[in-house]
């Protein structure tokens, strides 16, 4: 009913992405429409976070989720047998912000800071802007590099695997 | 490709190699120069040219006597596609966030007997 509305939006809405060149810094916007309010909650209400964080051909399973300030969160996501997981921490959980600290265990001694801002655009429309800083450039390529479909050399093959879906 | 991006973003990861290479991108410079900002001896500037080199980032001409260092920038084209490749990823799960979205205003509003038209006014 609402299909070609929301198409159109789609296309015009598509993500900007960012690698700051002097800070270990991934930062993607994007525009929704949906009030801040309702972004917020898809990223914290652990049920709806499930439906749309983990690609379609990966199941996520999440092990805990509890939104609030001090709260933590770990999921998993599995594919052909092998399970990558991910867990950090709510740091702040505000109206218009989130902040929350992410590791993948697979490179546990790492840990990105994310902030996500919500932006109240009007006419029920809102703009997100989230922002991973890594511990080092090399940590922020590796990420960058998880977009890649084909595998990269040696150790970096599985972990090109498991990060495919290019979590953030 | 993907070996060659490797090297790429090794190469990059030093922040001293990081500041050369963007140095370069307003034009050619001789060793000399390229090490005067930093308090490093020319051997070890040497040194980080040789890692840019090797990833391909920059070239230096053989029969010019100043032997001025070149900046490689088509390795910057295929580093914009991998970052795009992120970011269409990011993409493909803000679609999926769309949809989700879009459900949750049709269940909020359900109670309302209206037609959910969203923000077409």
């Amino acid at each position: 009913m609402t299909s070609s509305t929301t198409h159109a939006t789609a296309i015009g809405n598509e993500a900007t992405i960012e690698a700051h060149p002097t800070v270990p810094m991934i930062v993607i916007t994007r525009e929704f429409d949906a009030t801040p309010a309702q972004l917020r909650r898809a990223h914290t209400d652990p049920d709806l976070f499930a439906r749309w964080c983990g690609p379609d051909d990966l199941t996520m399973r999440i092990e805990h989720f509890d939104a609030r300030r001090g709260g933590a969160f770990r999921y998993v996501h599995s594919r052909h047998g092998e399970e990558y997981a991910f867990y950090g921490s709510f740091h702040d959980i505000a109206d218009h912000r989130l902040v929350q600290t992410f590791t993948f265990e697979g490179l546990p001694d790492q840990v990105a800071l994310e902030t996500l801002t919500f932006t109240d655009l009007g006419d029920g429309r809102t703009r997100l802007r989230a922002q991973s800083l890594c511990d080092s450039f090399e940590v922020r390529d590796q990420w960058l590099r998880s977009g890649m479909e084909v595998g990269v050399n040696q150790g970096y093959a599985k972990l090109e695997r498991m990060l495919a879906d290019g979590a953030v | 490709m993907a070996d060659q991006l490797s090297q790429v973003f090794a190469a990059l990861a030093d922040p001293i190699r990081r500041d050369m290479v963007a140095r370069l991108s307003t034009g050619d410079a001789t060793v000399g120069e390229l090490a005067q900002p930093y308090r490093v001896t020319l051997q070890a500037v040497s040194k980080h040219l040789r890692v840019l080199e090797d990833a391909g980032l920059v070239s230096r001409s053989r029969d010019a006597q100043r032997r001025p260092v070149h900046l490689q920038a088509e390795v910057f084209d295929l580093m914009e596609k991998w970052i795009e490749r992120y970011r269409r990823e990011a993409e493909k799960r803000f679609r999926r966030l769309d949809a989700v979205l879009e459900e949750m205003k049709q269940t909020e509003s359900a109670p309302v007997d209206r037609h959910p038209r969203g923000a077409v006014s």
